[in-house]
């Protein structure tokens, strides 16, 4: 017992210096973050990463180029475009909530000063929704989808920006619990995010090649062949959560909506380039 | 201890417990009466079982299809590792030796049974 408690003590006494030593600044660890993979990936162009997995094998690019001649969310696209245009019960439209819209992808995430949270797209959709007393629809998949994939598609081009804003300690807050999410062990199998997609990236799990972090925001809502149907960012993360044997957070969750927060001020400067076609 | 009232001497106790009990989950090592009289055709079942073992998900090794290549190839076991016991002691939980170490820890985190886990050990032994 007493050797175990001495390691114990030990191990949280380094939890609490590694704590004490200044951290990396949100823009120290973007530009690691970055160059990181670019190294990494030497050859591939920067332009590239927002393609995933497809811009370093190219096998998966032949036939993910082939699926994307017939896109297969087609269908949410023009779904989610009779969304946007269709009134609610009391007149209004999304039009009302998203002044500048339906291209408006580049706005999210951001720290919302007010709520004094993370604000995603998804989450703005179900508030005006609420606001004008129609049901918040589901996170996952479905409507929710589909509209997401109007308002992508239509901000094709758009260059994700996302700011930590510096005045606010709780915004910095909640990128750094985004971060620790991120590289922080999880479930039965112990496996990190970045165990996987940062320092295992464009390695194989039997044979499917490991896409490096930078790129993974660009392109939700996405059409995976695994489901046979769109699903969110959020949808993504649970599955991820659940492949490791861990309990999935709920979508915008705090934790993913902090988790969505770091990761996509990580991929600033790529292009947003959805919705997407994954296998 | 025999000075304390019994309010203190429950306190006591329920300290105790509460060490062995972080003791015994967070710290889990491999017991040492372990067995070593696994299968070895029931290891290469786990070891290529998806919901098992699952090792050629990253390793190479002889006798299974499309290997994955975040782990180094099985084979030569008994020249790299110095007894079957160092062996199973990575398998049980490799951030042991290495806290960076990307392997889910098999036997800590009961993934096998005690079983397979003898099984497995004894195939990847055999490699």
């Amino acid at each position: 017992m007493t050797q175990h408690t001495i390691t114990l003590l030990a191990a949280s006494l380094a939890c609490v210096f590694s704590v004490g030593i200044a951290t990396a600044s949100p823009q120290e660890d973007q530009a690691t973050f970055q160059a990181y993979f670019k190294s990494r990936f030497s050859s591939v162009a920067e332009d590239e990463f927002k393609n995933g997995a497809y811009a370093i094998d190219p096998i998966g690019r032949e036939n993910w180029e082939a699926i994307e001649e017939f896109p297969p969310y087609e269908n949410a696209i023009s779904s989610g475009e009779t969304m946007w245009e269709t009134p609610f019960a009391n007149g209004k439209t999304y039009a009302d909530c998203f002044a500048g819209g339906p291209a408006i992808a580049e706005q999210y995430p951001h720290w919302d000063r007010e709520r004094g949270m993370v604000m995603t797209l998804a989450l703005a959709i179900n508030t005006c929704r609420e606001a004008n007393g129609e049901q918040p629809l589901g996170y996952k998949k479905g409507p929710i989808a589909d509209l997401l994939a109007y308002l992508t598609y239509e901000s094709r081009g758009q260059i994700t920006a996302v700011e930590i804003p510096s005045d606010d300690p709780r915004a910095l807050e909640a990128y750094e619990q985004g971060k620790q999410f991120y590289f922080a062990r999880r479930g039965q199998l112990n496996f990190a995010c970045a165990n996987c997609h940062f320092g295992n990236s464009g390695s194989t799990l039997r044979t499917e090649i490991l896409s490096p972090a930078l790129g993974h925001t660009t392109h939700w809502p996405v059409y995976r062949s695994k489901w046979g149907e769109m699903g969110t960012l959020h949808r993504r993360f649970s599955g991820c959560n659940e492949q490791v044997r861990a309990k999935a957070f709920e979508p915008q969750s705090e934790e993913y909506r902090n988790l969505e927060f770091f990761l996509t001020y990580m991929n600033n400067g790529l292009e947003l380039n959805g919705p997407g076609a994954r296998k | 201890m025999l000075s304390l009232n019994a309010p203190r001497r429950r306190m006591l106790v329920l300290l105790l417990s509460l060490s062995t009990l972080v003791a015994s989950t967070a710290l889990a090592e491999m017991p040492t009466d372990i067995n070593f009289n696994g299968d070895i055709d029931a290891g290469r079942l786990v070891a290529n079982d998806r919901d098992k073992g699952n090792c050629v998900a990253c390793h190479m090794m002889a006798g299974s299809d499309s290997p994955g290549a975040i782990g180094p190839v099985l084979i030569a076991m008994q020249t790299r590792f110095p007894s079957e016991q160092v062996l199973a002691q990575q398998i049980w939980d490799a951030t042991a030796k290495n806290p960076q170490a990307v392997m889910p820890p098999f036997g800590k985190h009961e993934i096998l049974t005690d079983q397979e886990f003898a099984d497995v050990v004894a195939f990847i032994w055999s490699l």
